[in-house]
């Protein structure tokens, strides 16, 4: 019979994992148990019970959490005080059909980000100190808090996005950012995908510092819609609305978003609810350079392709495929090494999981590193095996 | 007479130079070897010039292909590697050793290729930091992290120490600004970790990299993230009576609201030893200073500095100066960036490089006098005040073996004093020779064994910058 263990503590954790005699698959409240790889571990170890903010100063833009404190806790806190998070994390419950709370060590362990990346960075930017339990069952930490730490490797960003395979999260510490005064949207309509992508770039290569670049091609019966969003200060919004909309000089129809509005849509973007939809669907995330998107669109002609978006840019692609054969897998992956850059399958049946590379393969003398990190940092292949690549 | 301690030289190898020099001769253009002891002069410090080791050669590859063979020459022969971008590190991070050879990239230095749509371009590591933002900034971009070196330092010294400088505030440092690099590994083998996308596949090996002081790799090109230049940007410069004052400043700058690209801070040595040099005009009736910097849109800068002028009001500052002209604004950073030029030319200095949670400035500052002054020694304070990352400059005088010892000593109580309060030993220079000794404070032999582990994982023989970083007596813990 499966077994859940929930330390309530960072040395409970420590104990468990030290007397682990199988391997566990490590999950937070399992709302995002669809991204990685099929593990194979009969019981689980939830960070659950490892709940509560622990360390918050808004003077520092600093916070540190427990990695079972819900995500949801941490925005409304740092609402409450006027700042937010710079990185925008998803969430997955839509895409994935999952119900509770998503927690603040599944956003870390899998470098979760969203539609400001390309200006705030990722999660793994913002995050500056770690505490975690490795495969050994020994307390670690790395980091700190504050933002300027060069002392010693940096496992934190080795750890984030390391989707448990390395360790067990304990505690997150990160940079918050002060919550913009305005935020609007400046949506440009009909453009097709390289007329968007050329004026997505044009912004982002303007000064008007955009923390939101997207494009939405036309659906049912709804135009195509090129999204940039600014933030900040609101004289400083206007101004650079109107700035910005002088520097694209489109003929394309114009729209602005209010806040609410505003905070609407790129809630959407962010989770990829364009493509939730069909929920049997197979979905891809594909990064390449912001200029390659449509591109790679354009050589996906031949596969099931139902629906798909662009964030980041140009540089990230959603794609929502049906779920036959390896669902678009072989010619999306040769795509991929053609332009440069990587896929990741996040959503797909069972069997399409079990038998497509979730994560984009790497070289040999990549994977060898990959492989001698696991190795050292969980020698007995305990914590989440198998969740990147198979013998990992 | 040196406090630092260095591993033994390895005799054997030693023994071997001439051998070891005719294999590096066949494998590099003759350029690219320097084995004469008037040569290697040039490459026996760094910028921590109070400790002084020859290597056994030096070695300048013109090309990937000739590093990744060096490496796997080095890595057969056992002969240890010190990579070396300028040498500019303050912490001892390229300094020779008898038995290793100096790697240097600084023949490396062309930019491959600028691609302003997808906002990035890739370099050779040897480039300057400051010639990388000159390739792109007659087009109105630059990259971002510009540590006081920018001139003389290289992007792969940059990855090595994950640099900052005084406008990360904003746009945060190399690890932040980075997507992707080629590397050498110890054996030879090339790598290629990410590129123009946003991110790479499988675990964050970049992030891994930067900061790892040239003892995972040899970083030779690297694809770095450029900006669109502000349209534009002004200091305004605020004169308090005491530290405390401009300390308490700083947090509700912050705590505000508003993210100044800059905040930077002097006490009153500082500001007299800047003033004597760059004739700045700062005050020099007030007990500190601070820089603050904004940017954006000219009507955007107007309300910001607005609204930072009013929290300094309320923080009793006694002059305001704004900035009406690229000249005066030119002038208020001039102080600035002479700080440690100023200071060097009066005496010289250990630089320290602690960062310590903001709320906690104005107590470092105040521990840091009583701590120097215990010694008989001065110190001046200049730093980046938005991020905590203090640069104490600890004066003595380098020909006196009684005086290096106090000023290390009150150092490093400096760097413990940063720990205890929350922050860390080396924001942006690195942990190098100087600070390695002190590792035991921030991080537990559990913490310390755990990143050594992975360490090896790329040089598992400890061949690549060996003496750096992780203290002498700690390496057993590896295996324990």
């Amino acid at each position: 019979m499966a077994h859940v263990f929930t330390p309530k503590s960072e040395t409970e954790a420590a104990d468990i994992v030290r007397g682990l005699t199988a391997p566990v698959s490590i999950r937070g409240s399992g709302t995002r148990s669809g991204l990685g790889r099929t593990v194979d571990a009969e019981d689980a170890l939830s960070t659950r019970g490892l709940d509560g903010i622990s360390f918050y100063e808004p003077a520092e833009m600093m916070m540190s959490v427990r990695a079972g404190t819900p995500v949801s806790v941490v925005e409304q806190t740092l609402a409450a005080k006027g700042q937010m998070l710079p990185f925008e994390p998803a969430d997955h419950r839509g895409v994935y059909g999952t119900e509770g709370e998503p927690t603040f060590g599944a956003v870390a362990a899998c470098n979760i980000s969203g539609p400001r990346r390309i200006q705030a960075g990722a999660a793994r930017d913002s995050i500056v100190g770690l505490r975690f339990v490795n495969g050994r069952g020994e307390i670690i930490k790395s980091g700190g808090r504050v933002m300027k730490n060069v002392t010693g490797l940096d496992l934190v960003k080795l750890t984030c996005g390391s989707y448990g395979s390395l360790a067990v999260l304990t505690e997150i510490t990160f940079k918050v950012l002060p919550r913009p005064e305005r935020a609007s949207t400046l949506v440009l309509e009909g453009l097709d995908d390289m007329d968007a992508v050329a004026v997505l770039t044009r912004a982002m290569g303007s000064a008007f510092e955009v923390s939101g670049a997207a494009y939405l091609p036309a659906h049912d019966g709804e135009p195509a819609r090129t999204l940039l969003r600014l933030e900040g200060m609101a004289s400083s919004v206007r101004d650079r609305m109107t700035a910005l909309q002088t520097v694209l000089s489109s003929t394309a129809s114009i729209r602005i978003l209010d806040d609410d509005a505003t905070a609407a849509l790129w809630r959407d973007v962010r989770d990829g609810a364009f493509v939730a939809m069909p929920a049997d669907n197979a979905l891809w995330r594909v990064s390449v350079k912001p200029t390659q998107g449509p591109a790679l669109i354009a050589a996906l002609a031949d596969i099931p392709l139902d629906r798909y978006f662009f964030d980041w840019s140009g540089g990230l692609v959603w794609l929502s495929v049906a779920p036959t054969g390896d669902a678009g897998a072989a010619p999306i992956r040769a795509a991929v090494s053609e332009l440069g850059g990587h896929a990741t399958l996040i959503r797909a049946p069972d069997h399409i999981r079990r038998s497509v590379d979730v994560f984009q393969p790497l070289p040999g003398a990549l994977m060898k590193i990959t492989s001698g990190i696991k190795q050292s940092s969980d020698p007995r292949r305990l914590l989440n095996p198998g969740v990147m690549y198979p013998g990992i | 007479m040196s406090a630092i301690a260095f591993p033994p030289v390895d005799a054997a190898i030693v023994a071997r130079r001439p051998a070891i020099l005719a294999g590096l001769a066949e494998l590099v253009e003759p350029a690219g070897l320097i084995s004469s002891e008037a040569e290697m002069r040039a490459y026996e410090t760094d910028g921590l010039t109070a400790y002084r080791r020859m290597p056994l050669a030096v070695v300048l590859p013109a090309t990937t292909e000739e590093v990744s063979r060096v490496m796997a020459f080095c890595h057969a022969n056992g002969v240890k590697v010190v990579p070396r971008g300028a040498g500019t590190s303050l912490a001892g991070g390229a300094i020779a050793h008898e038995d290793a050879i100096i790697l240097g990239v600084s023949r490396m230095s062309r930019v491959i290729e600028i691609d302003y749509p997808n906002r990035c371009m890739r370099v050779e590591a040897g480039i300057t930091n400051l010639a990388i933002t000159g390739a792109v900034s007659p087009d109105g971009f630059f990259y971002a992290p510009d540590p006081s070196s920018q001139l003389a330092c290289t992007i792969a010294g940059n990855i090595g120490m994950n640099s900052g400088g005084a406008h990360c505030l904003k746009y945060g440092v190399t690890t932040n600004n980075l997507l992707g690099v080629k590397m050498v590994v110890i054996d030879g083998t090339v790598v290629e970790i990410g590129g123009g996308a946003l991110d790479s596949p499988g675990l964050d090996l970049l992030g891994l990299i930067v900061g790892s002081e040239g003892q995972i790799g040899i970083v030779t090109e690297a694809t770095v993230r450029i900006l669109r230049s502000p349209e534009a940007v002004q200091p305004v410069l605020f004169g308090f009576d005491t530290s405390e004052e401009a300390g308490s400043c700083v947090a509700a700058i912050i705590e505000s609201g508003i993210i100044p690209v800059a905040i930077e801070f002097m006490d009153k040595p500082a500001i007299e030893i800047c003033e004597a040099y760059a004739k700045a005009g700062y005050p020099l009736d007030v007990g500190a200073l601070l820089i603050v910097e904004v940017e954006g849109l000219a009507s955007d800068i107007e309300a910001q500095l607005a609204k930072i002028v009013a929290i300094a009001r309320l923080h009793n500052v006694r002059v305001v100066r704004e900035s009406q002209s690229a000249m005066e604004a030119a002038l208020i950073w001039k102080g600035r960036k002479s700080a440690f030029g100023a200071t060097g030319r009066i005496a010289d200095y250990i630089c320290m490089d602690g960062t310590v949670p903001t709320s906690q400035l104005s107590y470092v500052l105040k521990r840091t006098g009583e701590i120097v002054a215990s010694y008989g020694l001065r110190v001046a304070n200049v730093f980046h005040a938005g991020d905590g990352n203090m640069h104490p400059l600890i004066m003595y005088n380098i020909n006196d073996p009684e005086e290096q010892r106090k000023a290390e000593e009150a150092g490093n109580d400096i760097l413990r004093l940063c720990v205890e309060v929350g922050g860390c030993l080396t924001g942006e220079h690195g942990v190098g020779i100087e600070k390695r000794d002190l590792m035991h404070h921030q991080f537990s032999d559990l913490d310390l064994a755990h990143q050594m582990r992975i360490r090896s994982v790329f040089d598992r023989s400890w061949l690549l910058n060996p003496a750096k970083v992780f203290p002498l007596e700690s390496r057993h813990l590896e295996t324990a």
